[in-house]
């Protein structure tokens, strides 16, 4: 079975190099740091693989059905009886899925890191915060309980919010990074509204029994959850929409994403691995959690999420066809390959084949995970070559660049769902669930992958194509092996994680089904796929002013989605204007000037009532008698009114 | 274990400095003292969970009785509960930091240490005492030597400013002077023995009348709305160990009395009035962060939010529920701890930087590395970091309030979450241009990062907000049956 000791180490030594790195890193461990990182993280992936090996393939079925194990359970915080937060360990499926993923890809990031960030004065810092984040992506994804899971989203947004802001002297890394965390945390106030209401309702946060108590329409938790609470809505409809939007906001859906793009302010590796493969999918990872209570005990709140995902998945797509920016487009890439997760969530039903689109969901994210990762990585490897992150200044490079070049070919072919690469096949599963379910999200989606060949075709080209590079000075080449060797072993997995048979492994209630992949149903979007590369290769193979040309046609729409649809503006104008100007600043003059002006009138006033009764202490005998006089004679007749009145 | 060592050791070492012939030798008699009181708080924590494994159950553990006024019932009657070993562990570590901070306060030495020892003698007094009048005279204890603080080693506006707060606090000691002999007159038995009054009924009429003076009086202190206007000014002109004791203590004072005298003796008025308290403690929440959102100031800031913070105390105690009050004292001591570390890390980088404000500074993390990662620790745990105390508290201030299902609670439990974007903007606003960003100014490249008590107070105080922070158990357990011991008196539904 599975021993608590191994499964605990598999966060906890990320966790100690965190704790090691940033307490002693700059004075003791210098350049030593990335080894150390590196090292704690080599173990934790393979303790990783031995657990996913263990669980899929020896223990983890029980009857033809993966189980869920909770393998450890400590309780850290008892609110009242039953409602406790505990810290645990869940082993299912997409648990164990992420295990693999996230330390694989860090794994990853932690050896081309150390080629990519070598010389870097906080080298240690780096290396420290990447532990940190990546102990609290784990601990993320293992999460047994709600409130877990809220605790440790928080962490990895300040991992994210720390890493985003490493070059802390640059003006626009900070505002991106305290962009990201606010923006994020915004989303969050709806999470923990959400954990709220559902732990109110199911009178627990423990994962299992709350989704148990959800999901079983003759318990007493139901009937109070599903009765009408506000606005029409029923309370576990709200509790899942509240918490949908945090992980919309994490996962940066429309319009909660407006920090993602900004977040490319972070090192190079850094997006690849938060911001492409691990933390950004943790919203995916959030719903595909709760996915059961979703699909059978409130399926308007799964259409939200659809709707979502796909005007998302659209969205970016078109905005990503305008930048120039490298890793924009990418971030752009990224927000709408996510969109495809989340409304593959969107569309899928629970149990066997109805749980089609939960099962391709998973398997995206995990293709995806390999493929972007390598795109940012290679990314982060033309960037380091150039110096530049503009497309303008890049061009002809896959004559000095040969194995970054190839990598990243494979990658943008798995992307754009071209067979038999990774992307393919997840992407073809994820159309099929859509199909059977919305024809008109299929049409979306359909649009998309469309757009996705062209944009990053158009990426391709202008990279390693189009004009001539001509090099300024010196130039080092591609980076050593540690940069090159995560590429190599990434572009292994763009390529060839289309054969996993995960429709045997990850599924909504555990029961492996069977999928058969229509030949018929694959035509049209591969043919969209490769319209698309055709068109990015007329329009960017060599250098031409045909692209110039479209754009100034479309110029209205082309410079709005140039401008990424002024969806910044919209929000600047709201925090500027509507919070600082009519909540912040009344608060602060209200406070100064009524609150704490009626305090001190009430101070100066009393100065002056003292000052009007001191001038009766005249010290005039004369006067003092008047007043004992006029004092007597009024006692008096108080005391007579008083006696004829009894 | 004797409690009243924990009055004694401030009192002698407080006579000892008056006696001392230089600074030298104050400083380290307070040191000395303070070190002892921390080690005997952590003793008292151990001997009182000791006591309960070993089936102690009664009420307040440790107690001691002697007549004090006999023709009034006046006695020196001293005992501990949960909740008041979190505060006086709470006081023990600020103190021992306060003292550690004011290091180098060079202007009247002597007379310095010997106020910062009577104030925490005040708190430790007040802490333990279960008599109503021992317990508002070590209130008045700790009220006095805040004004001479301010008036003696404050800065800026500081004799308007000690004025304020003193008559402020002052105006709410004279409400609660009323509220406690109410309730010595009309309880019937004519005791201020707290044990006692908590198993006799208190007319409704009375209640109604006087809770309302002992929870503002006490509120005072604490900050409610509209009466927190002496937390910005004091603050920001106190010296930096008197803005911890203020905010890290002495709020804690009103918060405490709030529950134990007002809520504990006059449950029915508690029930009754709690709406106004939630609408109170909402407002000073919402509104504390709005306008802590302007401030320019650290000091400024870090008070504004203080009102804020301190917002979710009287929230816990409005909202009467067991976990909501077990909450409001995580509050307190998580504040506490954390409040005094934020104006001591202030206090570090005005002494540098000689600037408190937020604009004039920038891209200190790269001069002043260990100072900096304070601030972001100090920062993450305000706006309510997992692994921080302040999330834990918070946490279980939410999960309590929203126990309540009526939908006004229902409400005002949504409006105080949203304090947690707020906080965060303002929080990252202030921390991202103080230590990131470029440096704004060239003299800051030779200023020294801190220096060995600065480190040692510093790392003191993130031991306890991490203690919190990771293991929240032991404190939730500790102030738990107190909590319920609240709750047992509240009313379930309001006789009227």
């Amino acid at each position: 079975m599975f021993d608590k000791l191994t499964l605990s180490l598999i966060p906890l030594l990320p966790l100690l190099s965190f704790l090691m790195l940033g307490l002693f890193g700059r004075k003791v461990f210098k350049n030593f740091s990335g080894i150390i990182g590196t090292g704690a993280l080599l173990v934790s992936a393979g303790l990783s693989l031995s657990t996913a090996y263990n669980y899929f393939f020896v223990s983890g079925k029980v009857d033809g059905v993966y189980q869920k194990i909770t393998a450890l359970k400590i309780s850290w915080l008892e609110f009242s009886p039953g409602v406790s937060i505990d810290i645990g360990i869940l082993l299912d499926p997409i648990s164990v899925m992420m295990l693999v993923v996230v330390t694989f890809v860090s794994l990853m990031v932690h050896i081309y890191s150390l080629g990519y960030m070598k010389g870097e004065e906080r080298f240690s810092t780096y290396y420290a915060f990447l532990g940190l984040f990546t102990f609290s992506m784990l601990g993320l994804v293992m999460s047994s309980n709600i409130f877990q899971i809220y605790i440790f989203w928080e962490l990895v947004g300040v991992s994210s919010f720390l890493l985003i802001g490493y070059y802390f002297d640059k003006p626009s890394a900070v505002a991106a990074a305290k962009k990201a965390f606010i923006v994020t945390r915004f989303a969050d106030l709806g999470f923990l509204i959400g954990i709220l209401v559902l732990s109110f309702n199911a009178h627990t946060l423990d994962f299992e029994t709350l989704i148990q108590r959800l999901t079983d329409p003759n318990s007493e938790y139901m009937r109070s959850a599903i009765a009408p609470a506000f606005l029409g809505f029923s309370s576990l409809t709200w509790g899942l929409m509240l918490v949908f939007i945090g992980g919309a906001g994490k996962s940066a859906m429309f319009p909660l994403h407006i920090w993602l793009p900004d977040a490319m302010e972070g090192p190079t590796p850094v997006s690849a691995l938060i911001h492409a493969a691990t933390m950004v999918v943790a919203g995916v990872f959030l719903v595909g959690r709760l996915f059961p209570v979703f699909a059978i005990s409130c399926p308007g709140a799964l259409e939200l999420v659809a709707y979502t995902g796909a005007l998302s998945a659209l969205f970016a797509a078109i905005i990503a066809c305008t930048q120039t920016d490298i890793k924009r487009v990418l971030a752009y890439s990224t927000m709408s390959q996510i969109g495809y997760m989340m409304f593959a969530l969107g569309v899928s039903g629970y149990g066997n084949e109805d749980g089609l689109g939960y099962m391709a969901s998973m398997f995206h994210l995990f293709t995806h995970a390999m493929f972007k990762a390598l795109l940012f990585l290679g990314a982060g490897a033309v960037i380091h070559f150039v110096h530049s992150n503009e497309m303008n200044d890049m061009g002809g490079l896959r004559k000095h660049m040969p194995i970054t070049h190839i990598t990243f070919l494979i990658a943008c072919l798995a992307i754009a769902g071209v067979p038999p690469l990774a992307g393919f096949f997840s992407k073809e599963e994820i159309l099929l669930a859509a199909f059977h379910h919305n024809k008109l999200i299929y049409g979306i989606a359909l649009i998309t992958s469309g757009i996705t060949a062209f944009y990053m075709f158009r990426l391709y080209f202008n990279i390693f194509w189009s004009k001539e590079f001509h090099s300024h000075g010196e130039h080092h080449g591609e980076g050593g092996i540690v940069m090159m060797l995560p590429l190599i072993l990434l572009s292994l997995g763009a390529a060839f994680a289309g054969f996993i048979p995960f429709s045997q492994l990850v599924t909504s209630d555990g029961k492996p089904f069977e999928t058969v992949l229509h030949l018929s149903f694959s035509v049209a979007p591969v043919l969209l796929g490769l319209a698309g590369i055709f068109i990015a290769l007329r329009l960017y193979k060599t250098q031409n002013d045909i692209a110039n040309k479209i754009s100034s046609s479309l110029s209205g729409f082309y410079s709005s989605a140039y401008h990424k649809f002024y969806i910044d503006e919209v929000y600047l104008f709201i925090t500027h204007k509507v919070i600082f100007n009519l909540l912040g600043k009344p608060a602060a003059w209200f406070d100064k000037t009524i609150v704490d002006g009626f305090i001190n009138r009430l101070g100066s006033s009393s100065e002056k009532i003292s000052e009007e009764t001191k001038t009766l202490q005249s010290g005039q005998v004369q006067q003092y008698a008047a007043y004992f006089l006029a004092g007597a004679i009024g006692l008096g007749i108080i005391f007579i009114y008083v006696l004829t009145l009894k | 274990m004797n409690l009243s060592l924990l009055i004694l050791i401030p009192l002698v070492a407080a006579i000892i400095v008056l006696l001392s012939r230089n600074a030298q030798q104050v400083k380290w008699i307070s040191l000395l003292a303070s070190v002892a009181q921390l080690g005997l708080s952590l003793f008292l924590l151990s001997a009182f969970m000791g006591e309960r494994a070993n089936g102690n159950v009664s009420q307040m553990l440790f107690e001691q009785r002697y007549s004090w006024f006999a023709p009034l019932n006046i006695e020196y009657y001293i005992g501990v509960d949960g909740i008041s070993i979190s505060m006086i562990l709470l006081t023990a570590f600020v103190v021992l930091a306060g003292v550690l901070v004011s290091w180098n306060v060079e202007k009247m030495t002597k007379e310095f240490y010997f106020l910062l020892l009577l104030l925490s003698l005040g708190a430790y007094g007040f802490f333990i005492s279960l008599d109503l009048f021992t317990l508002f005279f070590f209130l008045e204890i700790a009220v006095i030597p805040k004004y001479l603080l301010i008036g003696i080693w404050g800065s800026g506006n500081k004799e308007y400013s000690a004025n304020k707060l003193a008559l402020m606090l002052m105006g709410g000691s004279a409400l609660v002077l009323v509220g406690l002999f109410a309730i010595y007159f009309m309880s019937g038995i004519h005791s201020f023995d707290m044990v006692k009054l908590s198993q006799v009924h208190i007319a409704i009429e009375v209640q109604k009348i006087f809770f309302p003076m002992l929870f503002v009086g006490f509120g005072v202190f604490t900050a409610i709305f509209p009466f927190h206007t002496w937390v910005p000014d004091g603050h920001s002109s106190a010296p930096t160990a008197g803005s911890m004791f203020l905010a890290g203590i002495s709020m804690k004072l009103g918060g405490y009395g709030c529950m134990r005298v007002a809520t504990y003796l006059m449950p029915e008025a508690a029930k009754e009035y709690a709406p106004i308290i939630v609408i109170l403690a909402a407002i000073a929440i919402l509104y504390g962060a709005f306008a802590t959102m302007m401030q320019k100031d650290l000091k400024y800031i870090n008070a504004y939010s203080s009102v804020s913070h301190c917002g979710f105390v009287l929230l816990g105690i409005g909202m009467l529920t067991k976990t909501s009050i077990e909450g409001a004292v995580m509050q307190m001591v998580s504040h506490g701890l954390m409040t005094a570390l934020f104006f001591a890390v202030i206090g570090m980088i005005y002494e540098r930087t000689h600037t408190r404000k937020v604009e004039e500074l920038g891209g200190l993390l790269k001069i002043m590395p260990f100072v900096c990662s304070v601030l972001f620790i100090v920062g993450l745990c305000s706006l309510g970091l997992p692994g921080f105390s302040g999330f834990v508290a918070e946490m279980t201030v939410f999960m309590g309030s929203w126990q309540n299902p009526e939908m006004f609670y229902r409400v005002a439990t949504i409006a105080a979450c949203m304090s947690i974007v707020v906080t965060a903007v303002y929080i990252l606003r202030a921390v991202g241009k103080t230590a990131m960003g470029p440096i704004t100014n060239q003299h800051f490249l030779e200023l020294k990062d801190a220096a060995w008590n600065e480190r040692l107070a510093a790392i003191i105080l993130v031991l306890g907000i991490v203690a919190i922070g990771i293991a929240p158990f032991w404190l939730s357990d500790l102030v738990s049956p107190g909590a319920e011991l609240i709750m047992s008196r509240i009313p379930t539904v309001i006789i009227n």
